[in-house]
C-alpha cells in the first residue's frame, strides 16, 4: 500500500510549486484501519483478505490433524500387520495412541499459535501504514 | 483399601479446595469479577484451570475403567478428548474471546442479533450442564462408597456443598485458581501411583496380560477386534473420535473458561499449553487399564470396571504403601470430580442468572438487590436439580449419560460457532433450524441407547455413536437453510465479523466498538 486510498485521477491535475503549508495535512492520507472502522468497501476488503488467511491455516492444520489422528484407524484396518506388531513388550498401537500421538497434536497446536499470529502481525502493519 | 487413608485423602481435597476458595473470595466483588475474575489471569495458570476443570472423573477413573473392560479401541478416548482442544484452537479460540461474550448464549445473541436464537442457547446450556453434573455427583458417591462403604448419598452431598460454598463464595476468581491448583493435584495423584506401580512391574519380570479370546478373534490388547463385543468397531471408533473431537468446543463449561484470558493471542497461547498439559496427563490412566489386565484379571463380584484405577495399588503392593497409594488416587478422583462440578455450576449458574433470574429478582424487588445475589439464587438452583436426578435416577449409567452431554454439544453447539465464526451468510433461521434439528436427533438417538429399546446391529451402532450422521446433518441444515434465507442474515453480521478477526492492537484505531 504505497498510494493513498483517496486519489483520484482528478486531483493529479495541477502540480503545485509553492512550499508545502504548515499545520493540519492536506488531503486524508488514512490509515487503512480507518477504513476498517468505517466499514468502506476498501476496508471490507482488508478484513475478508485476514479472515480468508486465518481460514486457509487452520484448514490445513486441521488437514494434517486430520490425516495423521483419522488415517490411523485406516492403517489398522487396511494393515492388519500393524495390529500385532510389538516394540519390546509394548504393542504398536499401544505405544502410538498412548505416547507417541501426544507430543504430535502439540506440534501441530504451537506450529498452528505461531503462524497465526505472524499473520496478525502482518495485518496489523499493513493497516496501521500512514 | 484402608479406611481412614481414603477418608484422609478425600477431606484434604475439600478442605484445600475450601481454603483456596476463600482466599480467593475477598478479592471478587463485582459481578464481572464473578464472571471472568477481571481478566487478569496468566497463560499458565488459565491452561491449568483449563486442565483442571476438563479432567473429570470420566478421565481420572472412567478411560482406565473402558481400556480394562473393552480393550485398545478405548486408547482413543484421551486421544480425542486432547485433540477437541486442537480443533477448538485451531476454528474458534482467539474469535470467540474476541467476541468480547461471557457464554455461548451471549456470544449467539452478538452474532445473530436474536433473543430467540439466545433463549434456544440458553436451554441448550442447561440440558448439557445438568446431564453432566449427574455422573460427577454419582461418581463421588461411588469413590466415597468404595473407599469408606457410606451409602452412595453421602459423598453426592458432600460434593454438592463444597461446590456451593466455593461458587456462591468466590466465584470464578477463586475457581480459577481451585481449578489451576487441582489439575496439578490429579496429576501428581494418578502419576505418582503409576511410576511405583511400573518399577514394581519392571523388578518383578515384567508379566504381560494374558487375557482369555472369546470369541477367538477378539484379542483385548489388539484394535479394532470388536473385543468385549463393541460393533462395528470401525465406525464406531470414527463416530467417537468425531464426537469428541467436535464436542469439546460445545461444551458450554469449557467455553466460559476462555473469557478469562485478556485477549486472542494469549487465548491461543492457553489453548497450546492445555494441549501439552492434557498430554501429560493422559499418559497415565491407560497404564491403568493394563496394569489392571495383569494384576486383578478378575475383579470381585459386583464391581464396577471404573473403579480398577481405585483397586490396584492394594492388589499389587502389600503394606502400608499400597494403601496410601490407593488413598492418593481415591484423593485424586475426588479432586476430578470437584472441579468438574465446580465448572459445571458456574456454567449454568450464569446461564441461569442471565437469562431466567436477574429480570425477574430485579421486579420482585424494585432495583433493590445486588447483581451477585441473582447468581448465588442461581448457583442453588444449578445443583439441585442435578442432586435430585443423581439420587432419583440410580439406572442411569454415567457413560452414558455423559455420551448424551458430548452428542448434543457436538451436534448443536459445533456448527452454530464454527458458521458463526467463519461464514458471513449464516442466518437467524439457519441457526435455529440447526439447533432445533441437531438437538433433537442427538438426543433422541441416545436417549433410545440408554433406555435400551434398540439392540445391536447398524441400528445399534448408529444410535449408540450418532454424531458420525447428527453432526453432519446439523451442519447441513444449519447452511442449507442459512442459502435459503439470505433476507434473514443480521444487519450487523460485516461489522460482528471485524470484531471476531481484527487483532486488538488495532483497537486504537478501531475506535470505541470493542468492549
Amino acid at each position: 500500500m504505497s498510494g493513498t486510498p483517496n486519489q483520484t485521477p482528478g486531483s493529479q491535475k495541477r502540480v503545485r510549486v509553492t512550499s508545502p503549508r504548515v499545520g493540519p495535512r492536506r488531503g486524508p492520507v488514512r490509515p487503512a484501519a480507518t477504513e476498517i472502522d468505517e466499514q468502506t468497501r476498501l476496508g471490507e476488503l482488508y478484513i475478508t483478505t485476514l479472515i480468508r488467511a486465518q481460514w486457509r491455516l487452520s484448514m490445513s492444520v486441521l488437514a494434517s490433524a486430520t490425516m495423521m489422528v483419522g488415517g490411523l484407524p485406516l492403517l489398522f484396518l487396511l494393515v492388519p500387520a500393524t495390529r500385532t506388531l510389538d516394540i519390546g513388550p509394548i504393542p504398536l498401537p499401544w505405544l502410538i495412541l498412548g505416547v507417541l500421538i501426544y507430543p504430535a497434536i502439540w506440534l501441530a497446536g504451537h506450529y498452528y499459535v505461531r503462524q497465526s499470529e505472524q499473520i496478525e502481525r502482518e495485518f496489523t502493519e499493513l493497516v496501521s501504514r500512514r | 483399601m484402608s479406611t481412614s487413608f481414603g477418608i484422609t485423602a478425600i477431606a484434604a481435597v475439600c478442605v484445600v479446595t475450601l481454603t483456596i476458595g476463600a482466599l480467593g473470595f475477598r478479592l471478587s466483588r463485582t459481578t464481572s469479577d464473578f464472571y471472568v475474575a477481571s481478566r487478569m489471569v496468566t497463560p499458565t495458570w488459565n491452561a491449568s484451570a483449563i486442565g483442571g476443570e476438563y479432567l473429570s472423573a470420566a478421565s481420572f477413573l472412567g478411560v482406565a475403567g473402558l481400556v480394562y473392560a473393552l480393550g485398545a479401541d478405548m486408547l482413543w478416548l484421551p486421544v480425542g478428548y486432547t485433540v477437541g482442544y486442537l480443533v477448538l484452537l485451531l476454528l474458534v479460540a482467539a474469535p470467540l474471546r474476541r467476541s468480547g461474550a461471557y457464554t455461548i448464549p451471549d456470544f449467539a445473541e452478538v452474532r445473530l442479533e436474536s433473543v430467540a436464537i439466545r433463549r434456544l442457547c440458553s436451554f441448550l446450556v442447561l440440558g448439557i450442564g445438568w446431564l453432566y453434573l449427574v455422573p460427577q455427583f454419582k461418581a463421588a458417591g461411588l469413590v466415597l462408597h468404595a473407599v469408606s462403604g457410606a451409602p452412595t448419598w453421602v459423598g453426592n452431598l458432600i460434593v454438592v456443598v463444597v461446590v456451593l460454598i466455593n461458587v456462591v463464595g468466590g466465584g470464578m476468581r477463586s475457581i480459577t485458581l481451585v481449578q489451576a491448583v487441582q489439575y496439578w493435584i490429579k496429576l501428581t495423584a494418578i502419576s505418582v501411583p503409576a511410576f511405583i506401580l511400573l518399577s514394581w512391574w519392571m523388578q518383578h519380570g515384567q508379566p504381560t496380560p494374558h487375557v482369555p479370546s472369546i470369541p477367538p478373534g477378539e484379542q483385548w490388547s489388539r484394535p479394532l477386534s470388536g473385543f468385549g463385543g463393541v460393533q462395528h468397531p470401525v465406525y464406531a471408533t470414527y463416530s467417537t473420535l468425531l464426537a469428541l473431537c467436535f464436542g469439546t468446543m460445545g461444551l458450554p463449561h469449557v467455553l466460559v473458561r476462555f473469557y478469562t484470558n485478556p485477549d486472542g493471542p494469549a487465548t491461543r497461547r492457553t489453548t497450546s499449553i492445555v494441549l501439552a498439559l492434557l498430554g501429560l496427563f493422559y499418559l497415565f490412566p491407560p497404564l491403568y487399564g493394563a496394569f489392571g489386565r495383569i494384576y486383578l484379571p478378575h475383579l470381585p463380584a459386583g464391581t464396577s470396571p471404573d473403579s480398577v484405577t481405585l483397586l490396584l495399588p492394594t492388589a499389587v503392593i502389600p503394606g502400608v504403601l499400597g494403601q496410601l497409594l490407593s488413598a492418593m488416587l481415591a484423593g485424586g478422583a475426588f479432586a476430578a470430580l470437584l472441579s468438574t462440578a465446580s465448572g459445571l455450576t458456574i456454567c449454568v449458574a450464569g446461564v441461569v442468572d442471565q437469562d431466567l433470574v436477574r429480570s425477574r429478582l430485579r421486579r420482585f424487588t424494585g432495583n433493590d438487590a445486588r447483581a451477585v445475589n441473582g447468581f448465588r439464587i442461581s448457583a442453588i438452583a444449578a445443583v439441585t436439580v442435578p442432586f435430585w436426578l443423581s439420587l432419583a435416577a440410580r439406572n442411569l449409567g454415567l457413560a452414558d449419560t455423559v455420551v448424551l452431554a458430548f452428542a448434543i454439544a457436538s451436534s448443536t453447539f459445533c456448527p452454530l460457532l464454527v458458521l458463526g465464526i467463519w461464514w458471513r451468510r449464516l442466518s437467524t433461521a439457519g441457526a435455529a433450524a440447526g439447533l432445533v434439528v441437531g438437538g433433537t436427533l442427538a438426543s433422541t438417538a441416545v436417549l433410545l441407547t440408554i433406555f435400551g429399546l434398540v439392540h445391536g446391529g447398524w441400528a445399534g451402532a448408529l444410535l449408540s455413536q450418532p454424531a458420525a450422521w447428527t453432526l453432519p446433518t446439523t451442519f447441513v441444515v444449519m447452511a442449507g437453510v442459512s442459502l435459503a434465507t439470505p433476507r434473514r442474515i443480521p444487519r450487523g453480521t460485516a461489522r460482528t465479523m471485524v470484531r471476531l478477526h481484527a487483532p486488538e492492537v488495532l483497537s486504537a484505531h478501531l475506535g470505541e466498538q470493542r468492549p
